[in-house]
C-alpha cells in the first residue's frame, strides 16, 4: 500500500479502522515531499514539526477510539493566501514574506475542527495574480506530469501537490479560474463553488466579488466531501457567505444521469482552443451521451466580453484590496525611507512584483475620475450580459460543459509570458466567477505527449450537487487515477 | 459693494453603538490607545467588514429626526486614500446612495423661523487618530471603525449666527434621538464649514473655502465671522478668493491657510464588494420611526402653548432631552407649576450641572423631590432663602424635601395654635408697642414681628405671624 496514492476517503477509512496511524500517513507523505518537492517546488512552507505533533496526538486518540472529525488524520495542503494562525502566510509575495497571522481563516478552522492535519502552505502566483505560478516571489512550481510544464495557476502549488501525491487534498482559491485551470493542467479535480458557498474570512482578498476558496482533489467524491466540510454560512465574519443548506453533496452522487440536459456553448470550442483540447471535449460529449445525458450546442454570444470585463473589475477591486500593504503594520517595510510618502512608495515598490503592480495600476486607472464610467461601469454591464447568457442557458439545461482551458499545460520553453497577452487564456474559466455560479474541472483526456486536458461543468447557483453527480458518473468512464500514481517527477 | 454670505456645514456625528460599525470590537471613549480593536480595525489581511445593524438603525433614526427620506435600497462604497490612521487605505462610506436625503430643520433668528435644508446623511466608519510629534507620529486606532454619520447641509445658511443656531439644533435633535453623545469635546460631534461670499443679487456662488479645526460652536461662529471679513477684504482689494482649506486658530481668532485645493480630490469611489446591498423595508423603517421620542421643536411648542412658558424658557429646557424629560415629569406626573419648575431648572439646577460638569442623572434630584421642594416653599413651610440650603442637600444626597428641611431644623412653624401662643406672649410683654401701633406708629409692628421671630428661633412662618399678629392686636 502506497499511502501517497490513497484518496481522502480511503485514508479516512483506513485510519478509522486503525489499519494505519495518522503519524504513519504524515511520515510517508513528508518522505515523499522531501524526495520530490525539490523538483516540484509546490510548498512555500512545510509545517512538519506541527504536523508530526498533531499526528502523535491523533495517534493517541485513535488508540482510545476517540476519532472525532470527518477528516480525522487526513493531511491537507493550503494555498498560501489563506491565513493560518502563527504559520507564515505569504501570498507568494515579498510583501508578506514574514507575515504570521494572528488568526485562522474560517476554512482552516473548519478543517482543524475535523482533525485534518496541515502539512504546509502551497505556492501560487503572487497574490493569486497569474495563471502559471511563475509570478511567485519565492519559486516556480513545476507540473508533476512534465517538469518542463507549468502546473497552471494561480493555485499551481495546490494542484501540483495533489497530483504529486504530497497531500490527498488541498485548498486553492479561484478568482478567474485559479482552481480549475491548474486542476486541468495537473489532471486532478478542482471546484470553484458558488460565490458565497464558502466563507472568505481569512482569504487574503484579490477581487472580493469574485474570490472563492475551492477544494482540489484526485477524485470527484473526495472533492464533494471536502466542499461539504468547508461550506456554510459565516455571517459573523463574512456577510457575503450564504445560508444555503444544500451541502450534502455525496448523497445521491452516484445516481444515473439519464436524461440530464447538458449544453455545450459553441463559443467554448472557438478558434483559439487547442485542437487536442477540442477533440478531448468532443470525446467527453460522447461519453456523457453514453451515460444517457443529452448534449446540445448552445450560444453564449457575450463570451467575447468576459476577459475585458473580468480584468477591469478584478483589477479595480485588487487596487483597493492591496492598498493596505503599506509597510506600516505588517509585512515588508522598506528601509531608509525619509518620510511617510517615501515609506509607502518604497515599501510597495520593493514589496510587490511586476504582475501585481501592473494590475494595481490598471485598477487604479479604471477607478479614477473620468474613467470610471467608461471602464468600471461598462465592465459591470458586460458582467450582467454574461450573467444573462449563462442564466438563459441554465433555464433550459442542467449544466454547461466545455473545456476548462483553451490549452493544456504550457511548456516553459515554448510560451513566453508577456504582459497582458496571457489574460485571454482565462476566457473559459472567467464566466463562472463573473456570474457567481459553481464550476468543476475534471480530467477528460491527455494530449499525445501526455499532458492532461480538463473539462469544466458549470451549474446554476448552489447546484454543486448536480455537478458532482454528472462528474462522478463521467469519472466512472474516464479518470487519470492510475496515471497519477505513476508520475515519476524526475526522480526515478 | 455689499456681499451675501453662503455657508454650508458638514457635521460628523459618532453613533454610540456598543460595538464598531463593521466588527464586534467594543467602543469606548478614553481607553488606552489601541485597545478597542479587532483584526478588522487593523485592516488585517483576510478580514471582512460585517455590518452592525444597530448602526444602520441609529443612522435611520438620526435621518428621520432630521425630516429626511430614508432610502429603500442603499449600499456602501470604498473611498480610497492612504494615511496611517486609515489601515485599509480605504474608508467604507456611502457615495451615491446615502441612507437619508432631502431633510431640513428649523432655526429661529430674531424671532423669525428659518428652514435650513439638509442634503444628505450617510453612514461611514471613522478613522483612527494621529498625533504628530516632532519627528514621528503616533496612531491610535481605537476610534477606527466607530460608526459615524455625516450630515451635509444645503448652502442655505447666510450668517455665522445662523450656522451657530443650526449646529445647536442638530445637536439637540440628535441628542434627543439618543444615537449619539454629541459631545464636541470628545469628538463625537465634529464640524467643517464651507463658506463663500457673493455680491448681493448675484446668482452664482463665489469660490468657497473650507474651514477645519472648529472645536466648538463658538469657534465655528468666530471662524466664519473672520472668514467673511477676510474674503470681503480680498474681493474689495481686487483679489480673488482661492479654493483652499483653512484652519481656525483659536488664539488669534483668525483663519490660517492649510492647503490649496487643486481640483477635486479623487477618492476613486466604487461599490464595497464585501457588503451586500442593503434593503430597508417599510416595516423596518416604521419600527425605527416608532422609537423616536418627541423632539425639541414639538416640546418647545407644547411648553409655550400649553404651559405658557416664555420662549426663552422653552428653548433652554429643550436643549437636552434629560432636561425636558425632567421638566415634563415634574409638570405632568407631579403637578408642579410649569413656570416655577422652569425657574428652578434653568436657575439653580443648570448652574449646578454646569459648575460640576454633571448630568441630571448624576445628582440626587428627582422630579418628585424638586417638585416637593417647590411646594413646601409655596405653602410656607420653608423660606426661599432656606430653600437654597435644602436644594444643595437634595442635589448632592437626594431624599425628600420635607425630610431634608426637617433634618436641617428649618421647618417653618405654621401651626396657628402654636403661633397664636407666641403672639399672645409677645403682646403681653410689650404692651407699650401695642399702644404705639394703635396710635399710628406702624414701625411698632416690625418690632413685634422681630420679637416673635426671635422667640421662634426664626422658624415662625412670617406670613402667618403677620396675619395672626394683626388679628390679635385688633382684639386688644
Amino acid at each position: 500500500m502506497n499511502i501517497n496514492e490513497l484518496t481522502v476517503e480511503e485514508l479516512y477509512s483506513k485510519i478509522h479502522s486503525k489499519e494505519i496511524k495518522p503519524s504513519e500517513v504524515v511520515g510517508a507523505l513528508f518522505e515523499r515531499i522531501e524526495k520530490y518537492d525539490g523538483n516540484i517546488k509546490a510548498f512555500i512552507t512545510l509545517t512538519k514539526e506541527q504536523a508530526e505533533k498533531t499526528a502523535a496526538e491523533l495517534d493517541r486518540l485513535q488508540a482510545e477510539d476517540k476519532m472525532d472529525g470527518n477528516m480525522f488524520g487526513v493531511p491537507v495542503g493550503i494555498k498560501d493566501n489563506i491565513v493560518t494562525k502563527d504559520i507564515l502566510t505569504t501570498c507568494a509575495s515579498r510583501m508578506l514574506h514574514n507575515f504570521k497571522p494572528v488568526y485562522d481563516a474560517t476554512v482552516m478552522t473548519k478543517l482543524k475542527n475535523e482533525n485534518s492535519i496541515l502539512m504546509g502552505k502551497l505556492n501560487m502566483d503572487e497574490f493569486a495574480m497569474g495563471s502559471t505560478s511563475e509570478t511567485s516571489y519565492f519559486q516556480t512550481t513545476k507540473n508533476p506530469w512534465n517538469l518542463n510544464c507549468s502546473p497552471g495557476g494561480s493555485s499551481g502549488g495546490s494542484a501540483a501537490a495533489v497530483a504529486a501525491g504530497f497531500v490527498p487534498y488541498a485548498l486553492g482559491t479561484d478568482t478567474g479560474g485559479s482552481v480549475r485551470q491548474p486542476a486541468s493542467f495537473c489532471g486532478i479535480v478542482g471546484m470553484k463553488p458558488t460565490y458565497g458557498r464558502v466563507s472568505r474570512f481569512g482569504l487574503i482578498a484579490f477581487a472580493s466579488s469574485l474570490d472563492q476558496v475551492g477544494p482540489m482533489t484526485r477524485t470527484v467524491r473526495d472533492n464533494a466531501k471536502v466542499l461539504e466540510l468547508i461550506s456554510g454560512e459565516d455571517k459573523a465574519n463574512d456577510m457575503t457567505s450564504s445560508n444555503n443548506q444544500d451541502t450534502d453533496f455525496l448523497t445521491g452522487i452516484d445516481k444515473d444521469i439519464k436524461g440530464m440536459k447538458l449544453a455545450l456553448p459553441k463559443e467554448f470550442l472557438g478558434s483559439d482552443v487547442d485542437d487536442e483540447v477540442t477533440a478531448a471535449v468532443l470525446k467527453a460529449k460522447e461519453r456523457f451521451e453514453s451515460l444517457g445525458a443529452t448534449v446540445e450546442e448552445v450560444e453564449m454570444p457575450n463570451l467575447k466580453y468576459v476577459v475585458s470585463s473580468y480584468y477591469l473589475i478584478a483589477s479595480s477591486e485588487a487596487s483597493a484590496n492591496l492598498a493596505r500593504f503599506d509597510g506600516i503594520r505588517y509585512g515588508y517595510r522598506a528601509e531608509n525611507a525619509k518620510n511617510l510618502e517615501e515609506l509607502y512608495k518604497k515599501s510597495r515598490g520593493e514589496g510587490f512584483g511586476d504582475e501585481v503592480k501592473r494590475r494595481i495600476l490598471l485598477g487604479t486607472y479604471v477607478l479614477s475620475a473620468g474613467h470610471y464610467d467608461d471602464y468600471y461601469v461598462k465592465a459591470q454591464k458586460l458582467r450582467r450580459l454574461v450573467s444573462n447568457d449563462v442564466q438563459r442557458i441554465l433555464t433550459d439545461y442542467d449544466l454547461i460543459i466545455g473545456p476548462t482551458s483553451t490549452t493544456p499545460a504550457h511548456k516553459y520553453d515554448e510560451v513566453e509570458i508577456e504582459g497582458t497577452k496571457e489574460y485571454k487564456n482565462d476566457i473559459l474559466t472567467i464566466p463562472a466567477n463573473l456570474v457567481g455560479v459553481p464550476s468543476l474541472s475534471i480530467p477528460c483526456g491527455l494530449t499525445e505527449d501526455n499532458r492532461p486536458i480538463g473539462m469544466q461543468l458549470i451549474g446554476n447557483h448552489f447546484e454543486e450537487r448536480k455537478i458532482y453527480n454528472a462528474a462522478y458518473q463521467f469519472e466512472t468512464l474516464y479518470n487519470l487515477h492510475e496515471e497519477l500514481k505513476n508520475l515519476t517527477m524526475g526522480a526515478e | 459693494m455689499h456681499f451675501e454670505t453662503v455657508i454650508g456645514l458638514e457635521v460628523h456625528v459618532e453613533l454610540k453603538t456598543n460595538s464598531k460599525i463593521f466588527s464586534n470590537a467594543p467602543l469606548h471613549y478614553g481607553h488606552e490607545p489601541n485597545t478597542n480593536l479587532s483584526v478588522v480595525e487593523l485592516g488585517y489581511p483576510g478580514t471582512l467588514p460585517v455590518l452592525n445593524e444597530t448602526a444602520v438603525e441609529y443612522g435611520m433614526k438620526a435621518a428621520m429626526a432630521l425630516n429626511m427620506q430614508i432610502a429603500t435600497d442603499t449600499k456602501f462604497d470604498r473611498k480610497n486614500y492612504y494615511y496611517p490612521d486609515n489601515p485599509k487605505a480605504y474608508q467604507i462610506s456611502q457615495f451615491d446612495k446615502p441612507i437619508g436625503e432631502h431633510g431640513s430643520l428649523d432655526i429661529e433668528i430674531d424671532g423669525k423661523k428659518k428652514t435650513i435644508g439638509i442634503t444628505r446623511l450617510h453612514l461611514e466608519e471613522d478613522a483612527g487618530k494621529s498625533t504628530h510629534k516632532d519627528d514621528y507620529s503616533l496612531v491610535d486606532l481605537n476610534r477606527q471603525g466607530t460608526a459615524l454619520v455625516e450630515i451635509v447641509s444645503e448652502p442655505d445658511i447666510r450668517t455665522p449666527e445662523e450656522a451657530y443656531k443650526y449646529l445647536e439644533k442638530i445637536k439637540s435633535i440628535i441628542q434627543y434621538t439618543g444615537v449619539s453623545d454629541v459631545k464636541m469635546e470628545e469628538g463625537s460631534l465634529r464640524c467643517d464649514a464651507n463658506i463663500s461670499i457673493r455680491p448681493v443679487g448675484q446668482k452664482e456662488f463665489g469660490t468657497k473655502t473650507e474651514l477645519k479645526n472648529l472645536n466648538s460652536f463658538n469657534f465655528v461662529r468666530k471662524g466664519l465671522e473672520h472668514e467673511v471679513k477676510r474674503q470681503e477684504q480680498v474681493l474689495l482689494s481686487g483679489g480673488v478668493v482661492e479654493q483652499e482649506t483653512r484652519r481656525y486658530d483659536e488664539k488669534t481668532g483668525e483663519t490660517v491657510l492649510m492647503r490649496v485645493k487643486e481640483g477635486a480630490d479623487d477618492y476613486r469611489y466604487f461599490p464595497e464588494p464585501d457588503l451586500m446591498h442593503l434593503h430597508i423595508s417599510d416595516e423596518w423603517k416604521e419600527r425605527v420611526r416608532s422609537t423616536i421620542p418627541a423632539l425639541p421643536d414639538e416640546l418647545r411648542d407644547k411648553y409655550i402653548n400649553e404651559y405658557d412658558l416664555p420662549v426663552y424658557d422653552a428653548d433652554i429646557l429643550t436643549m437636552r432631552k434629560e432636561m425636558s424629560d425632567f421638566f415634563s415629569d415634574m409638570v405632568e406626573n407631579h403637578q408642579a407649576d410649569p413656570k416655577l419648575a422652569s425657574n428652578w431648572l434653568m436657575g439653580s439646577v443648570n448652574e449646578y450641572l454646569n459648575k460640576n460638569n454633571a448630568e441630571l442623572e448624576d445628582t440626587g434630584l428627582t422630579a418628585e423631590n424638586l417638585t416637593g421642594m417647590i411646594s413646601i416653599i409655596e405653602d410656607g413651610t420653608i423660606s426661599s432663602k432656606q430653600a437654597k440650603k435644602v436644594f444643595s442637600v437634595l442635589v448632592e444626597k437626594g431624599g425628600t424635601a420635607k425630610q431634608v428641611a426637617k433634618d436641617l431644623g428649618m421647618e417653618q412653624i405654621s401651626d396657628p395654635a402654636v403661633l397664636s401662643g407666641m403672639v399672645t406672649e409677645v403682646l403681653d410683654a410689650n404692651e407699650q408697642s401695642v399702644e404705639d401701633y394703635k396710635n399710628g406708629k406702624d414701625r411698632a409692628i416690625g418690632f413685634l414681628v422681630g420679637q416673635i421671630m426671635k422667640k421662634s428661633k426664626g422658624q415662625a412662618n412670617p406670613k402667618m405671624v403677620n396675619q395672626i399678629l394683626l388679628e390679635e392686636i385688633q382684639k386688644r
